[in-house]
């Protein structure tokens, strides 16, 4: 193995090393007791339980479920609408402020709401993940769109691009690199509001398995969840890094 | 060549042109008559409104007074940034050739572009992965391709490096004289405009109006240290009131 190869798997492992070494020795001295602070082999033995009884599974599927739903409606509203938004100046002075307001509500805010229009389960968790990521997905295209050189709707208009081949060629691969970025950053927040949905609006998922843990005291189970959403939160910007590796949009992130 | 125009129209005319922003008056009473095939180079001082002018002749802007006759396809040519950043140099080129429906007349038509800017082996690279004098090369190409008539060039190397430049001017030389093309350049380079045009337009500070024409009767394309380039430099820069060290006391 190369040196470079060695150190970028060698050292973040001996991190996470480390980081096992000093929970287990905590969780050795009886500083709090076990139901309070789990040792890492008892976390290990819940997880092999909780992946066998499926419960789990089950659970990883529901919340990514929402999660998808949520995030994928509000994107294929949020991008048309900011990208009209982006084009129309006076659409633009019109909605600005009020995308502004919504996009710094903590869509949290909107939970009782949430239980009380739609009940508790998958579509009170979709409406908030939706309220997360909607308006900071119409704000980053709007601005996106607005950013655009004039140039190149110059070019546009000099080779004969109009209507729908000029907003197919030009104004969308244009934003698609800022979109990208949107999507990274609106994705990990959906990921945080699944949970924090669930734990309240929800009678399966991942955050409602934190609270069900939480309620029976089983503290390593809670752990075995915290350390899934953990990981998939990492994989999901893992899958939509992909996205930065398409020819066409990586001028976006060279130069 | 092309069947937009007929010998006997002239491809672009302007008549007491004038135009202002708000107050600011950048135009003024402007006339100029461009033959077809010829290569007119527009120098000034820097913000005298030599862009001005050629988005005037573009018709990307309009004047406030004046008329303003255009035949046949313009085709702009940008300083830099021009190219689209997310098509390779195929789909940039390939962008002048859209009303070419046969597929493999297009391919073979790219081909040739591509030979001639010599950039074969560099189809599917990205404007952003190639140096300034490659991209400023693909932009030529894009607006060579197919049947335009007019190429309005807004210094289109002034972003590049002096050798670079250098080149740059020979390469564009060889492809007018390829492809022969109505040329009108705005720059301010002064050896540019010697070396490459039939006819320089000298502009005054604004609000511009044209100080001065000068004709150069050597043939196309010309060397840098041509007789007919250094006289004509040395005119421009006396017109100019510039560049007479020997005659500074």
């Amino acid at each position: 193995m190369k040196a470079a190869t060695l150190r970028s798997i060698g050292l973040p492992s001996l991190v996470a090393v480390i980081f096992i070494v000093i929970w287990a020795i905590v969780s050795a001295t009886g500083v709090f007791p076990p139901s309070a602070f789990p040792a890492p082999d008892a976390v290990v033995k819940a997880f092999w339980q909780e992946a066998a009884s499926g419960r789990l599974f089950n659970d990883i599927v529901t919340s990514l479920f929402r999660v998808s739903c949520g995030f994928l409606g509000a994107v294929a509203l949020g991008i048309p609408i900011g990208v009209w938004m982006g084009q129309i100046f006076s659409a633009r002075i019109a909605f600005l402020p009020i995308s502004n307001f919504f996009r710094n509500l903590s869509p949290l805010a909107w939970m009782p709401f949430a239980i009380l229009w739609f009940g508790v389960g998958d579509a009170a968790s979709i409406f908030l993940i939706f309220l997360s990521v909607f308006f900071p997905v119409v704000l980053a295209t709007l601005a996106a769109v607005a950013g655009i050189p004039a140039v190149h709707f110059r070019v546009a208009r000099a080779y004969g691009l109009r209507g729908w081949e000029k907003l197919t060629r030009v104004t969308l691969p244009a934003i698609m690199p800022q979109v990208i970025t949107t999507l990274r950053v609106t994705a990990g927040v959906a990921w945080l509001v699944v949970v924090a949905a669930e734990m309240i609006a929800g009678r399966d998922g991942l955050g409602f398995a934190v609270m069900d843990s939480r309620n029976g005291l089983r503290t390593d189970i809670l752990v075995v969840e915290m350390f899934v959403i953990g990981v998939i939160g990492v994989l999901i910007d893992r899958v939509l890094v992909q996205l930065t590796t398409i020819p066409s949009v990586r001028w976006g992130y060279e130069r | 060549m092309s069947a937009s125009w007929t010998s006997s129209q002239i491809p672009l005319a302007l008549q007491d042109v004038s135009l202002s922003f708000g107050p600011v008056e950048v135009l003024r009473e402007i006339s100029l008559t461009i033959s077809q095939g010829e290569f007119v180079a527009i120098i000034g001082p820097s913000g005298c409104g030599k862009s001005t002018l050629l988005n005037v002749l573009s018709g990307d802007e309009k004047p406030s007074s004046g008329r303003v006759e255009r035949h046949g396809q313009v085709r702009m040519v940008y300083q830099q940034d021009g190219l689209f950043p997310w098509q390779t140099v195929t789909e940039n080129i390939a962008l002048g050739l859209r009303f070419l429906t046969d597929e493999r007349e297009r391919q073979q038509q790219i081909r040739e572009l591509v030979e001639l800017i010599r950039l074969e082996g560099f189809e599917n690279h990205y404007p952003h992965q190639l140096s300034g004098g490659m991209r400023q090369r693909v932009e030529l190409a894009r607006a060579l391709a197919g049947e335009s008539d007019m190429l309005l060039m807004d210094e289109p190397f002034s972003a590049l490096d002096y050798l670079t430049r250098l080149r740059m001017r020979g390469d564009l030389a060889r492809l007018i004289a390829e492809r022969p093309r109505t040329v009108v350049l705005v720059t301010h380079d002064i050896e540019e405009a010697a070396q490459l045009a039939d006819r320089i337009v000298v502009l005054t500070e604004r609000p511009a109006s044209i100080r001065r024409e000068l004709m150069i009767d050597a043939p196309r394309p010309r060397d840098l240290t041509d007789a007919a380039v250094v006289d004509a430099t040395r005119q421009i820069l006396a017109e100019l009131d510039i560049g007479s060290l020997s005659e500074v006391p």
